[in-house]
Order: structure tokens, then C-alpha cells, then sequence
């Protein structure tokens, strides 16, 4: 492999990561509070359709990512209310918000198929863009690539260092001590469901506002079901998360390489890469060690509750 | 109902629901329905139209129309197969969220008999097609019931991703292999041969698997009602840890479920190829499978509800299309809907448990 | 020391003198038709307060009313002489009740400094870890509460995660401190370590109210005692002015029933033997186990719950896979066999919480029935239901075991719990096992049930069943078993005669300390 190709892939491995990224991170908030979104895909979908059309609108792509950010938070409250509210099905309300988010998103995005934006800025670390072609491409990332490891570290903070951040993680090992604690479980989940949403409409506006700057229905190929994947490699951590997520965009990275330069391997079978390689990895990396799955989504997973 | 009648003041009448109770779950069904239809209309509105005037086509085109109704009934046929494939595993506290993938398989699995076995006649051919369906589905669904069985992976995020690779999979097929050489703009498969394409229901476009489907569907309720089996089943779906101690093969179970959930995925798709479509193509299911999902949850996964379900969804896919064509509303409106209507189910149906 | 040391030095007068900080006046508590507590009053003072009584004699609700965690239908409380409102352990807390559960109330994953914090009433948006971790170890040191505030709650073992609720309730402001039976889950050494906390902490001006039915505890520990019976306080006396024979009527209003043993079996034939066995299951695996259970003997299990006892019921009932070594039923070898086929060759299973691990709770009794032994209701490979002889088996047999069910077609989850057990061994022996695996079968009953399910292991024991009893309760253990074993580390490292064991060897030999 030349060194260009290797560069290339590189750079288009972190351009695509926040996508996927970002999502995890939500997911991580939410599963460690003791949800579990099915629905993650249709808050990409909404955050990622109101994002580009405020970024058409506006003629403002940081404005696009603020609007899906908020976007993502409104819906995913939709779940809050019927999760969290009202106590139905996890799974079974994640779809739905699945389903909903995609179908609204086309309708929001219908008016803006076919247009083009100019995006997110690529920018440059000083020091770094001043390297020799082709490793100067890997440098030039737009803002949500450069802010992941410090939101990474951020999270983790919260979670572990605060007050709510401990709240939280009791509310997903066990409501119920953590309610004879004292803690408001319900205002608890539905506040970490607000952050989790606002990352995953981040993480949706990213893909349309930084990557395609095209809008497509259901553009997103899976990357939210993805991500719920990348939450159990990542056990459950956000800095781990980084690398899971780097992993599935690498193995797309291969796949759009390996077509831009001919290769004779059916596109559609270097699509499929990055999916395998997820459930593989998974499957290998995957499994639990104690106390890292959240005590309270044994119950979501068994089939037995709710 | 009653607990609404006595939040209200009228004790008297909370008791008064409480002995009627057929009466009560018709009431419900009715909100329900009266919600279902709200929503819909208002949806309509934001897009300018009158919500009169679409209902108006809506009954002419579906309900009160021998053509309407056919449509109807072609749109179940594989969603009747669908919804099965979500509630078989569901009974046993799976989730298959892999219908659509499931689907694809079969299709690809009969596409594959039909193309290799090209001189066989019908009576030969649709059968083994039938049967290549259900190893491609089954198969597919298989792997995820066995990565769950074994206590590897959730069958949560294995079908759901499977479904990608599913997708993709026929695709490559499709622009590869099977490519047809004298159709190079449109990807699809060669032709299936006159033999290879399903018999219709009279001179509509309703074909014979829709009998299949309801047939299953009576069996499977019988079979949970009333065999050992299904007790078992229902054992599991109940409490999977005590079902184990009691001696219930709860791993085999697993399995059977996914497999045989995944082989009726299957023959949907090769219902869609074989009386249809005659050609594989990435269009083989418009989101069968994720509204195979959805009828299961609204019907409670009682094999009961499926076909009322069933009929509700396609009369509303139907609908879908015809306002698209006679008052330009975009057909995600159906799908906004259907979610909608889950969410509503789903609400709804939450206050009142724990029976 | 020993549990059977002198009483302690505080003088019953200077007790009288003041005045109780908290106090409980004319309090009752009705569930349904049952009046859990009649009028029960109590008064708090500085010093040990013992709350005696049998098991449903209302103590642990009256208790939970002080709590906050029930509500009283009437009567009231008093802290410092003024009536307060108790809604909800929050509020207690706040008013410096503090209540240590026998379950405790812990999460496993979060450290223990993590679950103290959660308590912790004035806790900063930003966590402090090194002043709460000085906190921790300030009171560990001054009450002997030794613990690691790093350690995640889920690595500790029992009497270190008491540790730790002791000091959840202390480092929230607790004035006043209750135990809720503490020495349930403890062995013998962990008690004695677990009553001089109590004297350190009494010592420094608390009052301490601990339930309990164990009357040596009482005359170890406590000053005053109040005895409640029938959710009734029968009387209130300072320990010096009272004796056991006292205590023991006020209990019980007349000497106490005994379980009737009857005669020592000799053993029969082996039923079950697990020869060198390392079973994998879902907790701890078990290497190279041997056990032998004969025909007609009930063979006892002591051990401190999480040491593989759970682990080993579910390798004699085929949950587990057995990967080396052989495990033998009746003679022939079963290492292979499924739990189905286990059962059909005369396994039977009773677990402790019948309603949640062995019975469908939203299946009918009947079928609940059908699926413990379908082979003998259903036929053709499992197309029907037999259910004639399903109704002949619960007019005969089932209520020849003393189970009247009229309407079997009721759900099981409308069972209580302890009806729920009853029906689930009576249905486990209907089935004429030849070994039952019993695992902590009456923990949690009252007196009169967990008595009729100890008569149906007996009874099961008289018609040639071999039973493995594995039980917390040291006196059922004693009283029932005719070989006892102890369990410690997933081993097996003991086969007593339970008629001679001295309770300190067998705690010694639970924890691995001294005796």
C-alpha cells in the first residue's frame, strides 16, 4: 500500500468518525442511566435533516450542527416520555422513534435533495498542515473531529467525577436503591436522555454538514444501530468508545479507497466490510467482564421486563 | 378505563367498566382508532390539503373498490409473513428486528433455484424455491439465534446490522452474477422462467401464499393455546430462568424460534420475486420487514391481532401511494404514521399492565 | 469473646432518667385483613434496645414505619419529645434515623465510597474523592468498620458490605441507629465483631435498636428488650430484670412447637454422587467436587451465601455443564444429561423464591403443573395436554401433601409468597423424585409455612428421597439434616454430624478464620 493510499485512508477514517462517535457517546449516557435506544437512527436522521436544512437556510453550517443538536434533543425526549414516562418497552419504543425520526426526516429533507452546502471549515492544527503531502490531509479536519477526545475525556469526567455523573450511574445499576437513596430517578434519566439526544443529532448534522453536505433519505446506513454495538465494545467507557468507532469508520475508509481506485471487488461487498467487521469484533472483544454492563439493561436484554 | 371514569369522580361508572369488559376493549380499540385517524388528518392539513377530501380517496381507492382491496390484500400477503417472523421469537423473548434482511436472503436463496433449476416444471420448481426461500431466511436468522443461544451476541444488534449486509449482499448479486446482460442501466437479476412465477388467486394479483400465511397464522395460535409446545414457549416468554429449571430446552427453543421466524422472512421474499417482481432486484421489499416489526407490537404479538394489524398497515401503504398520486403528499406520511400509531400503542397499552 | 459473655456494664437507673430520642406512640399498621402492628409503642434511649420477637411478630414493620418506608394507619412519632412526619426513608434520614436492612441495599458495581456519597446529604456538584475518602477512614478507625473506599461494593463480602451500610447511615447524620436482624448473614467470629461496633458506637452517646429472634444475641448486647408478638409490644424490661424463660413466653404465649424428627435413618442406596466434578455454570465454577446423597437422608448445606452453593444445586439439576469428572444418578452416569432428562429420572428442584425462579407467575397453576412434568401430561411428543389426569393428580396426590388449591386456574402470581413455596415443593414431590435439591427453602417464610415446608422435607425424606438442604438457618440445618456439610470457596470443606457440631467450629469452617 503506497504511502498516499494509506494517508488518504487515514484521512477519511477521521472525518467520518464523529458520526459515529458521537452517537456512541449519547448511547453511552443513556445505557449507563439505564436505557437502551433502539431509535438512535432516527435522531441521527432528524438532527441530521433539520441540520442541513438550517444550513441551507442560513448559509451557516455551525449553525446547522447547533439546530440538529437541538433537534436530537427534542426527540430523543420522545422516548423520555414514553420510556422513562410512562414505562413501556424499551426496544420496542426505540423503534418506533426509529421509524418516526426516518419518516419525518424525509419529509423535513425533501426540499433539499439535490442541493449542495459548502459545510464545515476544514481546519488546520499550525503545526501540522505544514507537513508534506499526502500526510497534510490527515491534519485538516473540520471542528467535530478535533473536539472528540476532549469530549471524550468530558464525558468521562461527568460521569465519574461529578455529582450528577454518580447519580446517574446508580440510576442505571439500580433504580430502585438509587431511589430509596433519594435520588430522582425520573428527572435523572430524562436529563441524560436530553444530552444523549443532543450528541446524537450532533452526530447526524456531522455526517450531512461535514462529510456528504448532501442530503439523502436515510443517509445515515446504520451508523446508529452501529453505535449501540461500539457501546459494548467500548465497555461502556467513553474514551474506549474512540477506538471501536475509529475501527468501523476505518473499514468504510477501505471501502471508498478501494473503489476510487478501480478495485475490481464489488462495491457493494466492500460496503458490506464495515458491518461484519463490527458483529466480528464485537463477537471477539465484546464480552462483558464484571461490573461494566450496567446492572439495570440485564432486565431490557432478558426479554423479561420492560 | 375504570381508573379514568374514577379519576374523574365517577366511581360508579368505573365499576360499570370493570363488567362490561368486551365493551371497554372496544372502546379502547375505538380511541385508538380515533387517535390513528386524528393524526393522520392532521398531518394531511400541515401539507394544505383538506383531510375530508383524502379520505374520501382513500375509501374509494381501497376499501370500496374490488381493485382497492386486491391491492390490499397483495400488500399483506408478505407482511402477514412478516409480522409472523417478529411474533414466533417475540413469544420466546427474542427480538427480531431482522425481518428485512430475512427477506432478502429468501429472495436471493429462491432467486438462486430458480435461476440454477431452470428446466424443471412448476410443481417441481415453486416448491424448491419455496424451500430455498426458507433455507436463505432461516439460515440468516440462524446465525443470530445461534450467537444468542450460545450467549455470544444480543439478537438485537445482530439482526438489525445483518440486515445491512443482507441488503448489500443481493445487490452485489444483482450487479454481479446474476447480472441481466441485456438490462445494463437497471440492476436486477435475468428473468425467472415462466415456471418459476407463483399462481394467482383467480384473475386477481393476489397469489396463493397469503393462504400459506393465514393458514401458519391459525396454526401457531393453536399451537400456543393448545400443545405442550406452546406451553413451553409461553414458559419462556414468562420467565426464561425458571423455564431452564424446569427442564425446557431454552437454548434449542432460541434457535428454533429465529430459524423459523427467519424461513417465514424468507418466503415472503420469495412470494415478492415469484409473484411480482420475476426478477431479483434491491427493491424486493419496500420496509416489509421493519412493518412486520411494528404490526407484531401493535397486535401484542397475539397471533390473533396479526391479520387485523396487518390489514390496517397495507390499507394504510395503500393509502399512502394513492395520495401521492391524486393529491401530491409525500409517502412518508406513511411511514410518520405508522410510528406514530405504534408510539400511541405503546402508550396506551403501558398504563395498564402488569396482568 | 463469645456471643455468651456477660451482659454490659450500663446501669438500667441511669437509662430511666432521660428522656427517649425517639420514640413511637399507639402505632398501627394493617395490610389488607392482617394487622401487622397493634398499638405498638417504643422508646429509644441511649444504650442497646433490643426489638425480640418471633418471625411476622411486626417487628420489622414497625420498624419500616420509623423509616419512613411504610405508614402507619394510626398513632404517631416523636423526635426530641416533638411529633415529626416520616414519608419516606429521605425524610428519615433527615431527621437522623438511620436503618441498616438484612438486605442490604448496596450497588454492586459503584465503589464504596460511590455508594456512601449517594447517602451523603450535603455531597458537592463536583466529587470531592479524597475528603470523603478521609471521612470514610476517620469513623472506619473510631467504630472498627475497617473497609476500602476504593473497592467496588460488588468484590466485598458480607459483613464487609455491612461495614459499609453502617457507615452509609453514620456519615448521613444518623442520631439514631437500627438493624434490621444484622446477624442473619453473619457466621460466629463476624458477630463478635459486629457487637463491639455496637458497644464503640453506643459508648459515644448513640442508641441503637437491633431486631433479632435469637435470644442470646439479647443477653450479649442489649440493656432493655421489648418483645412484640402478633404485631402486639408485650412488654418493655431492662435485661438485668428479666431471664430466658421470661423472654421465651412473652414470645410465644406458650412453649413453642418443635419440628418432630423421628427416628435416624440409616442410609439407603446412593442416589447421587459427583465424583471429581468441575462444573461450569453461570457463577463460579466448582473443581473436583465429590459428594455422595444416599436414599432417606437429608443431607445439610451450611455455608455463607455466594460460596458455590447456588453452583452446586444447579450441577446436580443439569443447569451447569460438567466438564470433568462424573456425576452418577442411581448408579448410572449422568454427566451428559440435560435438566429435562434429569428430571425425568427423578430430579426435583425447590429454589428459594419459588415465584421468581421456578414457577411461571403468569401461567396458571395447572399449567405451572404441566410444565414440571410434561411427560406425564402430555403425549405425542408434546401435540396435547392431558388434562384428566392433571385434575386427578391435584385431587390426589397434590392435596395428599396437605395443598388445598380449589381453583387451580388461577395465575400463579397471585400466590403469596410463602402459599407460592408451598406449591412449588408440594408440586416437586407429587412427582415421587428420588433426590430433591432444596436451595434456602424457607428463607423468608413465616414460622407456620417455613414449618410446613421443613414437614414435606421430612416427609419427602420418610418415603426414600434423598435431599440436599442447603439453608442459612443453622438451627433448621441441626434440626433436619442427618450429615452436614459446609461450603466455602465453591469447596466442600466439611461432613459433620450436626447432632455434635459445635456452632464455632461450624463458623469457623464457613469463613476460614478461627474459631
Amino acid at each position: 500500500m503506497s504511502a498516499a493510499t494509506f494517508a488518504s485512508i487515514v484521512a477519511i477514517t477521521l472525518a467520518l468518525t464523529p458520526s459515529v462517535l458521537y452517537a456512541t457517546f449519547g448511547e453511552i449516557v443513556g445505557q449507563r442511566a439505564g436505557v437502551v435506544n433502539l431509535g438512535i437512527e432516527g435522531v441521527m436522521l432528524i438532527g441530521a435533516s433539520v441540520g442541513f436544512a438550517t444550513g441551507i437556510v442560513t448559509g451557516n453550517s455551525y449553525l446547522g450542527l447547533l439546530a440538529g443538536a437541538g433537534a436530537g434533543v427534542a426527540f430523543n425526549l420522545l422516548l423520555a416520555l414514553l420510556v422513562v414516562g410512562r414505562g413501556t418497552n424499551q426496544l420496542a419504543s426505540g423503534f418506533a422513534l426509529y421509524f418516526l425520526g426516518g419518516g419525518v426526516s424525509m419529509l423535513i429533507g425533501a426540499k433539499y435533495v439535490g442541493r449542495d452546502l459548502g459545510g464545515l471549515d476544514q481546519i488546520s492544527i499550525p503545526g501540522l498542515s505544514g507537513l508534506p503531502s499526502p500526510w497534510d490531509q490527515i491534519f485538516r479536519q473540520d471542528l467535530l473531529v478535533w473536539l472528540m477526545v476532549p469530549v471524550a475525556f468530558a464525558l468521562w469526567w461527568i460521569l465519574f467525577r461529578t455529582r450528577w455523573g454518580l447519580k446517574l450511574r446508580a440510576v442505571g445499576e439500580d433504580k430502585n436503591f438509587s431511589f430509596a437513596a433519594g435520588v430522582h430517578t425520573r428527572r435523572v434519566q430524562c436529563q441524560a436522555l436530553a444530552l444523549a439526544g443532543g450528541l446524537y443529532g450532533l452526530a447526524g448534522a456531522d455526517l450531512v454538514l461535514a462529510y456528504t453536505k448532501t442530503w439523502q433519505d436515510w443517509g445515515t446506513a446504520g451508523r446508529g444501530f452501529v453505535a449501540i454495538a461500539i457501546v459494548i465494545l467500548a465497555l461502556w467507557h467513553p474514551v474506549r468508545a474512540i477506538f471501536g468507532a475509529l475501527l468501523f469508520s476505518a473499514a468504510v475508509a477501505v471501502g471508498i479507497e478501494l473503489q476510487a481506485q478501480g478495485s475490481p471487488i464489488s462495491p457493494f461487498i466492500l460496503d458490506m466490510l464495515p458491518y461484519v467487521v463490527t458483529i466480528v469484533v464485537v463477537l471477539i472483544w465484546g464480552r462483558p467482564k464484571a461490573f461494566t454492563v450496567p446492572a439495570g439493561l440485564r432486565e431490557v436484554f432478558a426479554g423479561t421486563a420492560k | 378505563m375504570s381508573a379514568i371514569a374514577a379519576a374523574v369522580g365517577f366511581d360508579g361508572l368505573g365499576s360499570w367498566f370493570d363488567h362490561h369488559r368486551r365493551l371497554t376493549t372496544a372502546l379502547r380499540w375505538l380511541g385508538w382508532a380515533t387517535a390513528g385517524v386524528l393524526v393522520y388528518a392532521v398531518l394531511i392539513l400541515l401539507y394544505g390539503k383538506s383531510p375530508l377530501h383524502a379520505f374520501h380517496e382513500i375509501w374509494a381507492h381501497t376499501l370500496s373498490s374490488k381493485f382497492g382491496l386486491q391491492d390490499v390484500a397483495v400488500r399483506m400477503t408478505p407482511l402477514l409473513f412478516a409480522a409472523l417472523a417478529v411474533t414466533i421469537p417475540a413469544r420466546i423473548g427474542q427480538v427480531n428486528v431482522g425481518g428485512e434482511g430475512q427477506i432478502f436472503a429468501g429472495g436471493a436463496g429462491a432467486a438462486w433455484v430458480a435461476l440454477t433449476f431452470t428446466s424443471w416444471p412448476a410443481w417441481l420448481l415453486l416448491p424448491a424455491m419455496a424451500v430455498g426461500g426458507m433455507l436463505g431466511g432461516g439460515v440468516w436468522a440462524g446465525i443470530a439465534g445461534f450467537l444468542k443461544a450460545r450467549g455470544w451476541l444480543s439478537e438485537v444488534f445482530s439482526t438489525v446490522l445483518m440486515n445491512y449486509i443482507a441488503i448489500l449482499g443481493v445487490s452485489a448479486l444483482v450487479f454481479g452474477p446474476w447480472r441481466d446482460p441485456t438490462s445494463s442501466n437497471y440492476p436486477q437479476s435475468r428473468e425467472l422462467v415462466p415456471a418459476a412465477r407463483l399462481p394467482h388467486v383467480g384473475a386477481s394479483r393476489v397469489d396463493i401464499t397469503i393462504f400459506i400465511a393465514l393458514g401458519l397464522i391459525v396454526g401457531f395460535d393453536w399451537l400456543l393455546r393448545r400443545t405442550r409446545w406452546g406451553l413451553e414457549i409461553r414458559a419462556i416468554g414468562g420467565n426464561p430462568y425458571a423455564a431452564l429449571r424446569n427442564g425446557v430446552p431454552v437454548s434449542r427453543y432460541i434457535l428454533a424460534a429465529m430459524v423459523i421466524g427467519g424461513a417465514l422472512a424468507g418466503l415472503a421474499g420469495m412470494g415478492q420475486l415469484s409473484a411480482l417482481q420475476f426478477r431479483l432486484n434491491p427493491g424486493l421489499s419496500a420496509s416489509f420487514g421493519y412493518m412486520g416489526f411494528l404490526i407484531s407490537w401493535l397486535a401484542g404479538h397475539n397471533p390473533r391481532l396479526i391479520v387485523p394489524m396487518t390489514f390496517l398497515l397495507a390499507v394504510l401503504a395503500s393509502s399512502g401511494d394513492i395520495l401521492q398520486i391524486s393529491q401530491g403528499l409525500p409517502s412518508a406520511i406513511v411511514t410518520v404514521l405508522s410510528a406514530t400509531l405504534m408510539m400511541i400503542v405503546l402508550l396506551a397499552r403501558a398504563g395498564r399492565r402488569p396482568a | 469473646m463469645s456471643i455468651a459473655a456477660a451482659p454490659s456494664p450500663v446501669t438500667a437507673s441511669a437509662q430511666h432518667a432521660t428522656d427517649p430520642l425517639l420514640e413511637a406512640r399507639g402505632i398501627s399498621k394493617r395490610f389488607g385483613p392482617l394487622l401487622a402492628v397493634d398499638q405498638a409503642d417504643l422508646a429509644l434511649r441511649p444504650g442497646v434496645h433490643a426489638l425480640l420477637g418471633e418471625n411476622g411478630a411486626g417487628k420489622s414493620t414497625l420498624v419500616k414505619i420509623l423509616y419512613g418506608y411504610e405508614q402507619a394507619d394510626a398513632g404517631e412519632i416523636l423526635l426530641d419529645g416533638r411529633s415529626v412526619q416520616v414519608r419516606s426513608p429521605a425524610d428519615a434520614r433527615r431527621l437522623g434515623i438511620g436503618l441498616v436492612f438484612q438486605q442490604f441495599t448496596l450497588i454492586p458495581a459503584l465503589t464504596v465510597a460511590e455508594n456512601i456519597a449517594l447517602f451523603l446529604p450535603d455531597l458537592p456538584p463536583v466529587l470531592d474523592q479524597q475528603k470523603i475518602g478521609r471521612r470514610i477512614r476517620e469513623l472506619s478507625e473510631r467504630y472498627g468498620l475497617a473497609v476500602d473506599p476504593a473497592r467496588r461494593v460488588g468484590t466485598l463480602s458480607l459483613p464487609e458490605q455491612q461495614r459499609v451500610e453502617i457507615l452509609r447511615v453514620l456519615l448521613a447524620g444518623a442520631r439514631v441507629l437500627i438493624f434490621d436482624e444484622p446477624t442473619s448473614t453473619l457466621p460466629a467470629q463476624e458477630v463478635d465483631a459486629l457487637f463491639d461496633v455496637f458497644r464503640r458506637l453506643r459508648d459515644d452517646g448513640y442508641p441503637i435498636l437491633f431486631i433479632t429472634h435469637k435470644l442470646p444475641e439479647v443477653f450479649a448486647l442489649a440493656d432493655t428488650v421489648t418483645v412484640m408478638r402478633r404485631g402486639a409490644v408485650v412488654d418493655t424490661v431492662a435485661i438485668a430484670e428479666v431471664n430466658e424463660e421470661q423472654l421465651v413466653q412473652m414470645m410465644f404465649g406458650e412453649t413453642p412447637a418443635t419440628v418432630h424428627r423421628g427416628e435416624v435413618h440409616p442410609a439407603g442406596t446412593t442416589v447421587l454422587s459427583l465424583a471429581g466434578a468441575t462444573c461450569l455454570g453461570e457463577g463460579r465454577p466448582l473443581v473436583d467436587l465429590d459428594l455422595t446423597i444416599a436414599a432417606g437422608e437429608i443431607v445439610g448445606v451450611a455455608g455463607v451465601a455466594g460460596n458455590g452453593q447456588r453452583e452446586l444445586a444447579d450441577a446436580i439439576v443439569g443447569v451447569s455443564r460438567i466438564k470433568q469428572g462424573r456425576r452418577l444418578l442411581l448408579g448410572a452416569d449422568a454427566s451428559r444429561w440435560s435438566v429435562r432428562r434429569l428430571r425425568d429420572a427423578g430430579v426435583a428442584y425447590v429454589p428459594e423464591r419459588a415465584l421468581a425462579e421456578e414457577l411461571i407467575w403468569n401461567m396458571t397453576l395447572e399449567e405451572n403443573v404441566i410444565l414440571g412434568s410434561p411427560g406425564r401430561y402430555s403425549h405425542l411428543g408434546g401435540l396435547t395436554v392431558d388434562r384428566r389426569t392433571l385434575k386427578e393428580d391435584f385431587s390426589g396426590r397434590m392435596a395428599a401433601l396437605g395443598l388445598e388449591l380449589p381453583d387451580a386456574s388461577r395465575r400463579a402470581g397471585t400466590l403469596s409468597g410463602g402459599n407460592a413455596q408451598r406449591f412449588a415443593v408440594a408440586r416437586e414431590l407429587a412427582r415421587d423424585p428420588k433426590l430433591l435439591v432444596a436451595l434456602y427453602p424457607t428463607r423468608g417464610l413465616d414460622v407456620p409455612t417455613a414449618a410446613a415446608v421443613q414437614e414435606l422435607l421430612l416427609a419427602a425424606r420418610e418415603r426414600g428421597c434423598g435431599v440436599l438442604l442447603v439453608s442459612q438457618d443453622l438451627a433448621e440445618l441441626t434440626t433436619l439434616s442427618d450429615r452436614l456439610l459446609v461450603m466455602r470457596d465453591a469447596r466442600i470443606v466439611a461432613d459433620l454430624n450436626p447432632r455434635t457440631a459445635d456452632p464455632y467450629e461450624i463458623g469457623a469452617l464457613m469463613t476460614g478464620g478461627e474459631a
